[in-house]
């Protein structure tokens, strides 16, 4: 029978519409206040810091509607801001340095549908409020400081292996050592070459020369790592910053977003994210003269620095260990309650950092802090030149060989040894980074944003429904419950996916969906219109109309989608969330306005006898 | 309800000279202002630093740009934004300051200044070479886009239509790029993203109209090409009109409602369904036709195998 849709179809539509209208539906409920609870480098909020938290609050009567444990942090929730802000100040007060206190809306989902996965949308910063970073990675610096690494590494196994050379130097992209004998040469090179496989080697026995370079390989390789350790390390600083719900995310080769949605004093998290620094142990050099050196001899294996409070110090260029692997760093006290910094390694700086003391003993140490200040200077591929300031925080002495966990004493007051730990644990960061756009937008546009989008979308929604209702008489009526069936579940779909965000364009998006999803049953009608201006009968121009249009909605939707997906791929912010609601949107009004209204016009027309269309 | 009876073949291929005419000319006058006048682009593209401030009573401009002047920044460009409360100050990249704290500077300044209540809105500030990256990215964008649907359509349908498509689409941007040249309107991300979907609502026209020329090739046995296409441009101007009305429709709202962030958006995307649905009329289907496009190319083909046609080579 022409026209006529299996039970199974029929059932497929009405499912999916109902699961998006499901997953669309915690859109409709309120935000609650709340308050966000979550522990600090590695500490988790458990049970007692919830029973903390709710025994604070009831002594204080503060009001709370509900307080939860949920994936390490605890969530208060309040019946208005009021009590939300005298919660937060209570807590921030009161639960000591380990926990962040931040405020935060939590979707009032009831729990039936949380339990099954369901969530509003998640608005962007244009939408929300709040600010957004992009900080760019300074990867020459990351490069230039892998091969002085690879100069001392080299220096220190020719040395284990008693090869002679003369020396071992950075020249422009590539490592230079320079041998005395052939034999030397041949050996070292067979040695390095072994040991070292990410290297190129290039050994030219007329100068008794071997030259190394990073293969393409390996340079990407420590592009990725900085830009990695940046990342993990941001994420650190950010959540020192106590935001609900930030976001810190790689864009492309170099860059990397930070997102901190409702924060609105930008200073203190600029200064934050701005510091870009990095710790360097070196020992100091004990048998240079400093006099000689402050009148500019300075030793060829020596640097001159000063301390903080201006007091020169003369230091081994050779770094012991570089700050990136410091996993962790804290102030207390030792047995003569005098304050000290505790300082822990991953395994591999421990390895090195137990070789590098154990003929040390006794000896002083310096701790380099490194700054890197943007300048207003660019080099010839329009990269800011940083400059970089060396000062030493601490000079310490070396009371045995050192292993994973070490403390340093003598770092001055209490606050002083705070401040080191701060430095020590900021400061692992191997390439500076800058930043190089920031976007704030203030809760009152936010709002705005978000009654404008909704406004923009319900009139154009309403003036197409009406439009269509009049043109199409019962026909525009399926093509509308199409439309709303559409709407319903690109909101559903935009809920679900975790990494969709709806932004004020991504709103412009659907009102241009929406504009654009009836064009297909514009198509299949007119088609219907002329089969029966060509004397087919109704059933067959039902059948001919909904076959011969599709594929020509099909071929122009993916167009369409071809450029909303390279809109996807270029875009940022915004943009994307642009590109992910006209993407959606696509895929769902075909669906709609094709499968959708196929089965509601079978439904209502399909194997009957009739004259007549209502079209 | 109908709003186009039409009885007729409309014979549109009779004008295409004209039209060509019409076209080039609009192409040209494009090209030219973009060349001289260049795109007015947005904080986006040059870097720089932006901000937005809300006033409780309307904003004296003249006071504003006063107290920006007498504190070194002279070069502050003061406009109204969206309504007469609003201010936006835009500010070249500067040398001097550390740029990312000059959003926060700004509103202190102005708060004294001005000695009224304000309200901080939005902050951007773009680096010079996020700006950099951003034009290449973008026109990177464009052309990526115009090439994959360039085979899609070349794939899907026939050369000459896919160079007719990729023609109308270019006339489409030129246009619209040249719209906001001559008009001045800032050039900013949204509009680009505008621009992108112009491409892919002209390009949704265009496939209908050479989908329904395709079918006619195949249906219609007499009648030369032009005849065809007129015919087929007939049979679906109804439909390009009443796709046409419903996203005219909903861009107005979105133009009369969305608010001062959205208007560039709009403006580039109501204009760009204008040339769009002129474009798959005039300038992809008189490509085509002009490319010599026929019968032959679009009846499907008769799978030969290599050498059939060649005489048998057997002793």
């Amino acid at each position: 029978m022409l026209n006529h849709s299996p039970l199974w179809k029929k059932l497929l539509v009405l499912f999916i519409v109902c699961i998006g209208a499901l997953y669309a539906l915690p859109n409709l409920y309120p935000e609650d206040p709340a308050v966000q609870i979550s522990g600090l480098r590695g500490v988790e909020a458990d049970v007692t810091t919830l029973d903390a938290v709710k025994s604070q609050l009831t002594e204080q009567k503060i009001d709370f509607s509900n307080i939860a444990l949920e994936n390490g942090q605890v969530l208060a929730r309040f019946k208005d801001t009021e009590n939300q802000l005298k919660a937060r100040d209570l807590l921030d007060e009161n639960l000591g340095d380990k926990f962040s206190v931040a405020l935060n809306l939590t979707p009032a989902t009831p729990d039936w549908l949380a339990s099954i996965g369901g969530v509003p949308m998640k608005l962007g910063l244009d939408l929300s409020g709040g600010v957004s970073f992009t900080m760019e990675v300074n990867m020459n610096e990351a490069i230039v400081k892998a091969q002085q690494s690879m100069v001392g590494d080299f220096r220190t196994d020719l040395r284990g292996e008693k090869i002679r050379y003369r020396s071992v130097k950075k020249v422009s992209n590539a490592i230079e050592i320079q041998f005395r004998k052939t034999e030397d040469l041949d050996s070292g090179t067979r040695f390095l070459k072994k040991r070292y496989r990410d290297f190129l080697f290039v050994d030219n026995s007329d100068s008794l020369t071997l030259s190394v370079t990073m293969t393409p390989q390996k340079l990407k390789e420590i592009r990725e790592y900085a830009l990695a350790q940046n990342i993990t390390i941001i994420r650190n600083r950010v959540n020192e910053l106590g935001v609900s719900e930030p976001l810190v995310q790689r864009q492309g080769q170099k860059n990397i977003i930070i997102e901190l949605p409702g924060v609105q004093d930008t200073a203190k998290a600029k200064e934050i994210l701005n510091a870009t620094a990095t710790i360097e142990f070196r020992m100091v050099d004990s048998e240079g003269d400093l006099s000689s050196a402050l009148n500019g001899r300075v030793p060829a294996s020596s640097q001159l620095l000063y301390e903080r409070d201006g007091r020169p110090q003369l230091l081994k260029k050779r770094v012991m260990l570089t700050g990136d692997h410091i996993v962790d760093a804290g102030s207390s006290f030792d047995e003569y309650s005098r304050p000290q910094v505790n300082i822990t390694l991953d395994s591999p700086g421990g390895s090195k950092w137990s070789n590098a003391t154990k003929n040390n003993i006794g000896k002083p140490m310096a701790t380099v802090f490194i700054e890197y200040k943007p300048t207003d200077r660019v080099d010839a591929e329009g990269n800011t030149i940083f400059e970089k300031i060396e000062e030493i925080i601490s000079v310490a002495t070396i009371q045995g060989r050192l292993g994973k966990t070490f403390r340093i004493t003598g770092a001055g007051t209490q606050a002083e040894a705070h401040n080191l730990a701060l430095l020590l644990r900021a400061g692992a960061l191997i390439a500076p980074i800058q930043i190089v756009e920031e976007r704030t937008v203030g809760p009152t546009l936010g709002a705005e944003n978000v009654q404008l989008g909704f406004q923009a979308i319900m009139g154009g929604f309403a003036l197409v429904f009406l439009f269509m209702l009049v043109y199409y008489r019962a026909f525009g009526v399926v093509a509308n419950i199409a439309l709303g069936a559409n709407l319903v579940l690109i909101i559903g779909v935009m809920s679900l996916i975790p990494g969709a965000t709806l932004t004020l364009p991504g709103m412009a998006g659907i009102v241009l969906t929406v504009g654009m999803a009836v064009d297909a049953n514009v198509l299949i009608f007119e088609r219907i219109r002329e089969e029966l201006r060509a004397g087919k009968t109704v059933q067959q121009a039902i059948h001919q109309g909904y076959d011969a249009a599709f594929s020509t909605i099909l071929d122009a939707n993916i167009t369409t989608l071809i450029a909303a997906l390279i809109l996807y791929a270029v875009g940022t912010g915004p943009i994307k969330g642009f590109a992910i609601t006209l993407s959606i949107g696509i895929l769902t009004s075909m669906f709609t306005a094709i499968i959708g209204t196929r089965t509601i016009v079978n439904a209502m027309w399909g194997g009957k006898r009739l004259d007549k269309l209502s079209i | 309800m109908q709003l186009l009876k039409l009885k007729e073949t409309i014979e549109f291929m009779k004008h295409r000279k004209t039209a060509m005419v019409f076209s080039i000319v609009l192409m040209l006058a494009s090209l030219t202002s973009i060349v001289v006048n260049k795109l007015n682009f947005g904080l986006d593209f040059t870097g720089g630093t932006l901000i937005e401030v809300g006033f409780d009573q309307a904003a004296d401009l003249k006071q504003i740009r006063q107290v920006m002047d007498s504190n070194g920044f002279d070069d502050a460009v003061v406009q109204l934004y969206g309504t007469s409360r609003d201010v936006v100050i835009r500010l070249g990249q500067r040398e001097d300051v550390k740029a990312e704290m000059l959003g926060n500077q700004i509103l202190a300044i102005l708060q004294e200044g001005t000695g009224q209540a304000l309200a901080m809105r939005r902050i951007e500030f773009v680096g010079a070479s996020v700006g950099d990256e951003l034009t290449e990215q973008g026109g990177l964008a464009m052309l990526t886009a115009l090439i994959c649907i360039l085979m899609y359509v070349a794939f899907r349908f026939e050369w000459r239509f896919a160079l007719g498509s990729v023609f109308a689409l270019f006339h489409d941007v030129l246009l619209t790029l040249g719209l906001f040249s001559i008009l001045g309107l800032e050039f900013d991300l949204t509009v680009l993203a505008a621009i992108l979907a112009v491409i892919g609502y002209s390009l949704n026209d265009t496939i209908v109209v050479s989908d329904r020329i395709r079918e006619n090739f195949r249906k219609i046995r007499e009648g030369s090409p032009a005849e065809i296409i007129d015919r087929s441009l007939t049979q679906t101007l109804s439909r390009t009109f009443i796709t046409s009305i419903t996203t005219l429709l909903v861009l107005g709202a979105l133009f009369f409602q969305g608010g001062a962030l959205i208007h560039g958006f709009a403006t580039a995307l109501l204009f760009g369904v204008f040339v769009g649905t002129y474009s798959s009329i005039y300038v992809a289907s008189a490509v085509a036709l002009s490319l010599g496009i026929s019968k032959e190319d679009l009846i499907p083909e008769v799978i030969e195998k290599e050498g059939a046609d060649q005489e048998m080579m057997e002793p």
